[in-house]
């Protein structure tokens, strides 16, 4: 009933390949859109904005690189916290070079740099599969912590832990203390929408259908004519570029300083695996999902556990681990194609609620 | 996407509704807000845990014994972070408004959350304490505003490393054609003395080696090669978690001379020496207040907490090395907020003012004996411009057959104008990165 | 030129002016390798009987370690000889380990069957997590000295200093890979898995049982990562921090290759000869701290040449 088709009709090309076909997403679309720059910039506060709002945007942004990479092209990785750092480090790195340059420009560079790192990374997929491309892709990230922690040209000569210093973006501050919340949330949104919006377009052309027969079988795509060593870089690449950006966005917007080895580290790279493994492979509303899951549960756990129900902290942290353990499991095994998948079929019940037949 | 978007999007809204009613001027507190950022769990907490507990049972002890600061309960908020700073900002944004106060001092207690919180303090107006780690050029209050470091920074201690390896091989001039290496946390925590001990290096003719070992340092065994190669005179260490316990077992296990061995004092607690056993009797490591339990103020936290069953912890780790470090960290905090009564006249206080506190604290003997804690430590005075209270520092000695630790050299003065120069050197350049100017002190 | 002196011939020069130090960096190599074996050997057990790339490992040695010395402590008290307490937590241990087997086997396993792999990985991180939560809260989050009468002192044998601990770890990895062979090879239960190693459903349709083997699999690895918890336990205490040993063992499993036992030892040995000789002997290019993407890159460089690791079984793709 609530997701009725019937009768929409498309009645030519155009219409039969809008990004959202259907009437009721765009109804939807448009509420959450319209919450999204025109509520939450008038409410938003420090809490909601450094706790809440921006890590599950960072996060979810992240995640939509690597879904490219594992989700549409089917090669694991795990180097994802040490291409967040080229993102971060050479964001800092340019924005201390040329003091004069648009934040946003510096982002992208940092994006850019990062996705050639990412092919140089990439390069042994065409080699080694499955779990030893995973263990493998380790190798980058240790290897590029080390680095950023160690030559000190990439942290100015000075301490390892970089701070960003404060940018202007149409007269407000969005990176350095004094940025309001509004301002970095809406800096945030516009790189998500318009990079979300990328990608659900990239997926859906030539070069992410030529990703998705990598990922079905390597060897009947190459037998097609898709070259494996153009399609796998590429996806590295455009899923580093990703990363890389995100990884920007958390050095200048979210924290304000970061040092590799500690916000990088590999526990990122778990983090950002598990984001889209609950939310959905190859799905980029299931990035979203994922990160939402993976950023906003521990959060919203401590606010039961130790507010709500008084627990000590440390209990409560102990028990939050558990729990996101057992969820993450529970869910593995109630739906191995996440979260994006629930909500799929959930729209198909939605045809008939609640007058099924 | 959509769902939970729109599920936040009302989150917000709601949470508005609920915070609207911001304290507006009124009759006195119910409690004074003082969050305290913990790790009780991760790869860190068995050090997290004794800081922790020191620093609530103090407080806890000042509210069952004299209701509190002024007649105003102080409710500590704990808040876990795992070590983690984004988890510590995630606590800062969610304690820093708490209670009709707001937070009037935090403790980070990473150097990590530290530098991530540094901003953020300054331009909401909360002290920061931190208290022997952290920021190094902090010390110096005209360009850090809110951040202290008392009673000393990581370069202060170098130096007094050195101090006291001169006074053991006689004198400053011996030092020439030493030997002396630096086992360090690969962080920015583990390199903050390396310059110090460069310059000093390169003034005293002795020879630095330096030895980096990864987080967590589980396996060191390529380090300890290095030193059975370099045949180091004399090694420090900066080191954190079971770094420290590998570093002292496998110093041992070279048989290393372990009274040449210093550490950091976060590299000189009870948990660090105790799986090494009788092989670490003889390991040195700074301290900046005295170890034990026989002080007064532990007396009352016995009697008025834990006779009551009121601990944070248990009664036989009262007075361990990180313990006492928490309690020292709740008795600054106390006595800023209590100066900050004094000097503003009322107890309605928010953080700016126990920025004052702070910056009059001025603990002699005398004071300390006020607070019971009669030769805890020597005296230190926070200024405006000294945020480092000109502490001093000594150097303690494990003995694995009392289990205790004992404070084996004087308290050494720092070499203060090797360490002021660097301070001003690097908030100068900090000033400049950020634009700030260099507030007035008087 | 001068770099490129310190990176082609100062290194080998040192090694062979220093042939003491030279032995002694092998023999540490060789020791701090049996102890990633160890580690490594439990996810081979299982990713060979069941597909499943058991992140958990190490988090499983950690919580054997932490109910090894949390019954020790118990038992304590008791008055009992220490022999007989350490024997006694031993066992009691191994049957907690079982019965853990048992728990996973029934609640995370067997309702994924059939998944993909990946899905089984993550599900083990997911236990990961649980396991550190549970072992935390039940035993505490303190450094626990865990002492069962291993010898600690260190033999100097002309100068080359060996620690008797290390050689224990190496009898132990030894014994444990021999009687894994043995129990492999020799018993109708080893021959089971084998079979299922081999082929799942052709072991199904000859009467296997999966799941008996699964428990089996997971025991067997729970052992392992006892002693593994036990071994490196004893150098740095009982604490969070030993979960990450797993790392430790990544590089090794894709060296060795993720099926072969063998291939753990060698894949172990390798890894920590090789890191620790490129750290100690290359300190001047380096400047220190290289070993944990070395490992990485040594076993990258092995898999461009075998992309199964050096044992692994040989990866065949069909259309």
């Amino acid at each position: 009933m609530l997701y009725r088709e019937t009768g929409q009709f498309k009645r030519n090309y155009a219409a039969d390949q809008q990004l959202f076909p259907i009437f009721q997403d765009k109804i939807l679309l448009g509420v959450i859109l319209t919450v999204a720059l025109a509520v939450i910039p008038f409410v938003i506060n420090d809490y909601w904005s450094k706790a809440i709002l921006l890590p599950f945007m960072v996060y979810s942004f992240i995640a939509l690189g690597l879904n490219i990479l594992v989700g549409y092209c089917g090669q694991i990785s795990l180097g994802t916290g040490g291409f967040m750092a080229v993102g971060a480090y050479s964001s800092y790195k340019l924005c201390t070079a040329f003091p004069e340059m648009n934040l946003v420009f510096v982002i992208l560079l940092s994006g850019g740099c990062t996705a050639a790192v990412g092919v140089l990374f990439g390069l042994p997929s065409l080699r080694i599969k499955g779990f030893y491309l995973a263990v493998a892709t380790l190798a980058a990230q240790f290897f590029l912590i080390w680095m950023f922690n160690k030559v000190p040209w990439f942290y100015n000569y000075e301490m390892s832990q970089i701070t960003a210093p404060p940018r202007e973006m149409f007269g407000f501050l969005v990176s350095g203390p004094q940025a309001s919340p509004t301002a970095q949330y809406l800096f945030v949104l516009g790189f998500l929408i318009v990079f979300t919006w990328i990608a659900l377009n990239l997926v859906r052309g030539r070069i992410g259908r030529s990703w998705m027969s990598i990922r079905d079988m390597d060897i009947a795509a190459e037998l097609l004519g898709i070259k494996p060593l153009k399609t796998k870089l590429s996806a590295f690449a455009v899923s580093s570029f990703y990363i890389g950006i995100g990884g920007a966005l958390i050095f200048h917007i979210w924290l304000g300083t970061v040092e590799a080895t500690e916000a990088f580290d590999i526990l990122q790279s778990f983090f950002v695996l598990f984001a889209i493994i609950i939310g959905g492979l190859g799905s980029v509303l299931g990035a979203y999902l994922g990160a939402a899951f993976m950023a906003l549960m521990p959060v919203g756990l401590k606010v039961v556990l130790v507010d709500g129900a008084g627990m000590a902290v440390d209990t409560a942290k102990h028990i939050e681990i558990m729990l996101v353990g057992s969820l993450i499991i529970f869910f593995l095994i109630k739906e191995p194609h996440g979260l994006a998948r629930m909500w799929q079929i959930t729209k198909e019940k939605l045809r008939l609620w609640p007058f099924p037949y | 996407m959509k769902l939970t978007r729109l599920a936040l999007a009302l989150g917000v809204a709601g949470l508005f509704a609920s915070t609207a009613d911001v304290p507006s001027a009124q009759a006195k507190y119910d409690a004074f807000t003082v969050p305290s950022l913990v790790y009780r769990t991760g790869a860190y907490a068995p050090n997290g845990i004794p800081v922790a507990n020191g620093f609530l049972d103090y407080f806890n002890m000042l509210n069952e014994r004299d209701g509190g600061i002024e007649g105003i309960k102080v409710n500590v908020l704990e808040c876990e972070t795992a070590y983690n700073t984004k988890q510590a900002v995630e606590c800062y944004e969610n304690t820093k408004n708490e209670g009709q106060s707001g937070a009037l001092a935090i403790n980070p207690r990473s150097t990590g959350a530290t530098y991530a919180l540094i901003p953020k303090t300054t331009e909401d107006k909360i002290p920061l304490l931190t208290l022997g780690y952290g920021r190094t050029s902090a010390a110096n209050g005209k360009v850090f505003p809110y951040i202290f470091n008392p009673p000393g920074t990581y370069w202060s201690q170098a130096t007094v490393f050195i101090k006291y390896i001169a006074q053991q091989e006689g004198g400053m001039e011996n030092l020439k054609g030493k030997k002396i290496a630096l086992v360090y946390h690969n962080s920015a925590y583990g390199k903050e003395p390396i310059k110090t001990l460069e310059t000093l290096a390169a003034k005293h003719g002795f020879e630095l080696m330096l030895l980096p070992v990864d987080h967590p340092g589980q396996e060191q065994k390529a380090t300890w090669l290095q030193v059975r190669r370099g045949k180091p005179d004399w090694l420090l260490m900066w080191g954190w978690g079971v770094m420290n316990q590998v570093a002292i077992k496998e110093a041992a296990a070279i048989r290393f001379p372990m009274d040449k061995f210093i550490g950091v004092w976060w590299s000189g607690s009870e948990n660090d020496v105790a799986p090494s056993g009788p092989a670490a009797k003889g390991y040195l490591a700074g301290t900046m207040h005295a170890p034990g339990s026989n002080f007064g103020a532990l007396e009352e936290i016995r009697k008025h907490l834990y006779a009551k069953g009121k601990g944070a912890g248990e009664e036989s780790r009262i007075g361990e090395v990180l313990y006492n470090r928490g309690l020292l960290e709740a008795v600054l905090t106390a006595e800023a907020i209590r100066n900050a009564i004094k000097i503003h006249g009322t107890t309605d206080i928010r953080g700016e003012h126990v920025r004052d506190g702070f910056e009059a604290i001025k603990l002699d003997d005398a004071a300390f004996k006020r607070l019971d804690l009669e030769g805890f430590m020597p005296p230190i005075e926070i200024t405006c411009e000294n945020h480092e209270g000109n502490g001093k520092i000594a150097v303690q000695q494990w003995d694995p057959d009392t289990g205790k630790w004992t404070v084996v050299s004087d308290w050494i003065e720092p070499m203060r104008d090797l360490v002021n120069e660097l301070v001003s050197e690097d908030s100068a350049a900090f000033a400049a990165e950020n634009n700030i100017t260099p507030r007035q002190c008087n | 030129m001068e770099f490129l002196h310190a990176l082609l011939i100062q290194p080998f020069a040192d090694m062979v002016m220093e042939p003491a130090f030279f032995i002694e960096t092998l023999v540490k190599g060789l020791m701090a390798g049996v102890l990633y074996s160890l580690v490594a050997l439990g996810f081979v057990l299982i990713f060979k009987a069941s597909g499943v790339f058991n992140f958990a490992q190490g988090v499983m040695a950690l919580f054997a370690a932490l109910t090894l010395t949390g019954l020790m402590e118990l038992l304590e008290p008791s008055g009992m000889p220490k022999a007989l307490i350490v024997i006694l937590a031993i066992a009691a241990t191994i049957v907690v380990m079982i019965l853990l087997a048992l728990i996973i086997e029934r609640l995370v396993l067997r309702p994924l069957v059939n998944q993909e792999l990946i899905i089984l990985f993550m599900a083990t991180l997911g236990l990961s997590y649980v396991l550190e939560g549970a072992g935390d809260l039940l035993w505490g989050s303190d450094v626990k000295v865990l002492d069962i009468g291993l010898p600690t002192d260190v033999w100097d044998i002309n100068g080359v200093f060996i620690e008797q601990l290390d050689v224990t770890a190496a009898i132990a990895a030894g014994s444990l890979v021999a009687v894994l062979a043995v129990f492999f090879t020799k018993t109708r239960i080893g021959r089971a898995l084998r079979a299922v190693a081999d082929d799942h459903q052709a072991a199904l349709s000859v009467g296997i049982s999966l799941q008996q083997i699964w428990v089996i699999v997971w025991s067997v690895a729970g052992i392992v990562a006892l002693v593994a918890g036990i071994m490196w336990g004893s150098k740095s205490g009982v604490q969070f921090s030993l979960s990450l040993i797993a790392l430790k063992a990544l590089p090794v499993l894709i060296l060795g290759g993720f099926t072969s036992i063998p291939g753990a030892i060698i894949g172990g040995l390798i890894i920590g000869v090789g890191e620790k000789i490129v750290e100690v002997f290359w300190y001047s290019v380096h400047g220190g701290a290289v070993e944990n993407w070395f490992a990485f890159m040594l076993a990258l460089v092995f898999l461009m040449f075998r992309p199964q690791g050096l044992f692994g079984d040989k990866i065949i793709e069909r259309v």
